[in-house]
């Protein structure tokens, strides 16, 4: 069926070529975090600069700590954009890491049992958190913030059970990884595995964690944008209940969502048991916070329907410029948290006015 | 097609808990035709929208297209039978574009298995050129529908509905929230899907919106059907007396005379009650 009736071709409109690409560049989601990123990267060359915030170890450092918060940023930014938060991702981090290093120190299981079994138990949080939001209704905010204690409660029960400890080191156990016997190089070890490599691999002098960020920004960028789930993850958290007379199977898509807020913070527990070679019960803690400042800085809306993956990016760059930038031009590290809390603000009051600018009727 | 009617329901019940929202009412539409539903609030309006966009089940009753029985398990399942729901207020994502709106549930893949993608280009054409047959000028396929009218809102719902082959359209309250000018762009383009053969279900509790699209009148009154009135059968006036029940009209009656009188001894000679026309909001 090819329209109702035949219309004249429409001319085009000649003020939108002139006006248009500045305008549509102001109205994109991420250009606050992207002006923002860049001012922050010219404030700390100029303050820091000489002090090694350009040297190679210093663009290091602060790459990983972006790239850390980053690839928790992209599953909170996909979650947010179909309208829900995940305050379970920090206890996930911690319980991930330990699922998956305990049972190899403790109980001598290979490597790849190990990491199925995570990625099984990730996958299953965000089954039950999805349902529950699904079926009760409930605000998420609720919903993970009780799972948020329960599987941070859970880890520290369960590890101090069966270690008597807080913490599970290789380094603490003579035992075997992969048939391999571990003691003092019990971190050179495990991660001379091959999922061991996958996760602490480096590459043009950058650390896994930022190929692995970079790897999820554009599978998740790709998913936004370019598929029809995507076009559903947009709708889902516009509005919920026209998405459903639309055909878009919006239970499914939470969950969907949820599972991969619970896959990014596993992917980031491994990154780090690999780095660290141990696992810790306090490890992720108010980690769920900074990733929704990361989506949030980067442009994505607190209430759902509209934000942006690339947006996230500069959100997270922002983040470990800012927090390494301050180290390493050595100032008193205490105020960043005030810094945080004030661009956070600056960032919601600036999304605001784009969605209405993005929405009102011209 | 066959001759029978392009959608027919016989004596659907729909009762949640205790309260009896659908007790028996039968109606029946046909290509071609635009049956106008009309029902004060709480008449049951939208549990028989519900029931029929596949939203909900009847408790008893049945759902026939084409003479034959179906049952509906999803919304989308209501779709694939044809039939496309335009809900008053929940039309439209503001948030997305014109493009992505117009394609939502629905989207246009190239591809193959995990790497099928949206084929954006086809969309944006699609869109813009289904929206300029309707006589609405998108300028930017990717602007936000937030910023269309709310006329222009409520006729990409419609478009999107036509242009997917939807063969019965469920109108929910579609001129509610509109001005006169706006409103008469979505009844244009009713008339137009109408003359595509589409069995059109226009809902409403305002007659005056309907009256000049509809061919016949079903009246709903506290969960009954008061009757199907062809238009050459019945008046406007007749229709909203049925409506809203006698003993109440003639009560409203009462007071507007009492008004009329009081305008009456205040009214200069010539000055017109009404606004002039096309000053409704439009945007």
């Amino acid at each position: 069926m090819s329209g109702i009736r035949n219309s004249p071709s429409l001319p085009p409109d000649e003020r939108l070529r002139q006006v248009g690409r500045l305008r549509r560049f102001l109205a994109r989601p991420e250009t606050g975090a992207v002006a923002g990123a860049l001012i922050i990267f010219v404030f700390f060359s100029l303050v820091a600069g000489d002090k090694g915030f350009l040297a190679q170890r210093g663009i290091r450092s602060w790459m990983e700590v972006s790239a850390q918060l980053g690839i928790i940023g992209i599953g909170a930014t996909l979650l947010m954009i179909g309208g829900q938060f995940d305050l379970s991702v920090g206890s996930m981090i911690a319980a991930a890491g330990m699922l998956f290093l305990l049972p190899v120190v403790v109980y001598g299981w290979p490597i790849w049992l190990a990491l199925v079994v995570v990625l099984l138990f990730a996958a299953g949080v965000g089954l039950v958190n999805g349902t529950l939001v699904n079926r009760t209704g409930l605000p998420s905010f609720i919903v993970t913030l009780a799972f948020l204690f329960i599987l941070r409660g859970l880890t520290l029960g369960i590890t101090r059970a069966v270690t008597g400890s807080t913490q599970v080191s290789v380094r603490a156990f003579i035992g075997t990884v992969d048939g391999v016997v571990t003691g003092a190089d019990a971190r050179a070890v495990l991660q001379d595995t091959f999922v061991g490599r996958l996760f602490s691999f480096e590459w043009l002098g950058m650390p896994a964690s930022v190929w692995w960020w970079l790897g999820l920004t554009i599978v998740a960028a790709y998913l936004l944008l370019r598929t029809p789930f995507g076009n559903w993850i947009f709708a889902v958290g516009g509005n919920a209940e026209a998405a459903r007379n639309s055909g878009v199977p919006v239970d499914f898509v939470r969950i969907v969502l949820f599972m991969g807020t619970a896959l990014c913070a596993s992917i980031l527990a491994l990154l780090q048991v690999f780095d660290l070679g141990s696992a810790d019960v306090t490890r992720g803690t108010l980690k769920e916070f900074e990733a929704i400042i990361v989506a949030v800085i980067g442009g994505t809306l607190l209430t759902g329907g509209y934000g942006t993956v690339v947006g996230a990016v500069f959100g997270a760059l922002i983040f470990g410029m800012t927090s390494q930038g301050i180290f390493i031009a050595r100032w008193n590290t205490d105020w960043f948290r005030v810094f945080l809390g004030a661009l956070l603000l600056v960032a919601v009051i600036f999304n605001t006015f784009i969605r209405k600018h993005a929405t009102e009727a011209s | 097609m066959n001759g029978r009617p392009a959608v027919e329901l016989r004596d659907i019940v729909k009762t949640y808990g205790r309260v009896v929202a659908l007790n028996g009412v039968s109606m029946s539409v046909r290509n071609g035709e635009v049956m106008c539903l009309l029902g004060d609030n709480g008449a049951g309006k939208s549990t028989l929208i519900k029931v029929l966009s596949g939203v909900v089940e009847a408790t008893s009753g049945k759902v026939l297209l084409h003479g034959r029985e179906v049952r509906f398990d999803s919304p989308r399942d209501a779709q694939r039978h044809g039939i496309a729901t335009v809900h008053q207020h929940l039309a439209v994502q503001p948030l997305m574009s014109v493009t992505r709106n117009f394609f939502l549930g629905r989207e246009p893949t190239v591809g193959w298995g995990p790497l099928k993608r949206l084929d954006m280009a086809t969309a944006r054409r699609v869109a813009v050129e289904q929206m300029g047959n309707m006589g609405i000028d998108v300028r930017d396929a990717d602007q936000a529908v937030g910023t269309l009218s709310g006329g222009e809102r409520q006729c990409v719902a419609i478009s999107r509905a036509v242009y997917f082959g939807a063969e019965v359209l469920i109108l929910d309250e579609p001129t509610a929230a509109l001005g006169v000018r706006q409103a008469g762009i979505v009844l244009r383009y009713v008339a137009q899907a109408r003359a595509q053969g589409l069995a059109v279900i226009f809902i409403t509790h305002n007659v005056h919106h309907a009256y000049p699209v509809a061919d016949a009148f079903t009246i709903l009154r506290r969960g009954t059907s008061y009757g199907t009135f062809q238009k050459a059968e019945v008046s406007r006036e007749e229709v909203l007396a049925m409506m809203s029940g006698t003993e109440e009209l003639d009560a409203l009656e009462q007071e507007l005379e009492e008004f009329a009188r009081e305008d009456g001894a205040a009214a200069v000679p010539g000055a017109s009650a009404l606004p002039p026309e096309g000053q409704g909001r439009d945007g």
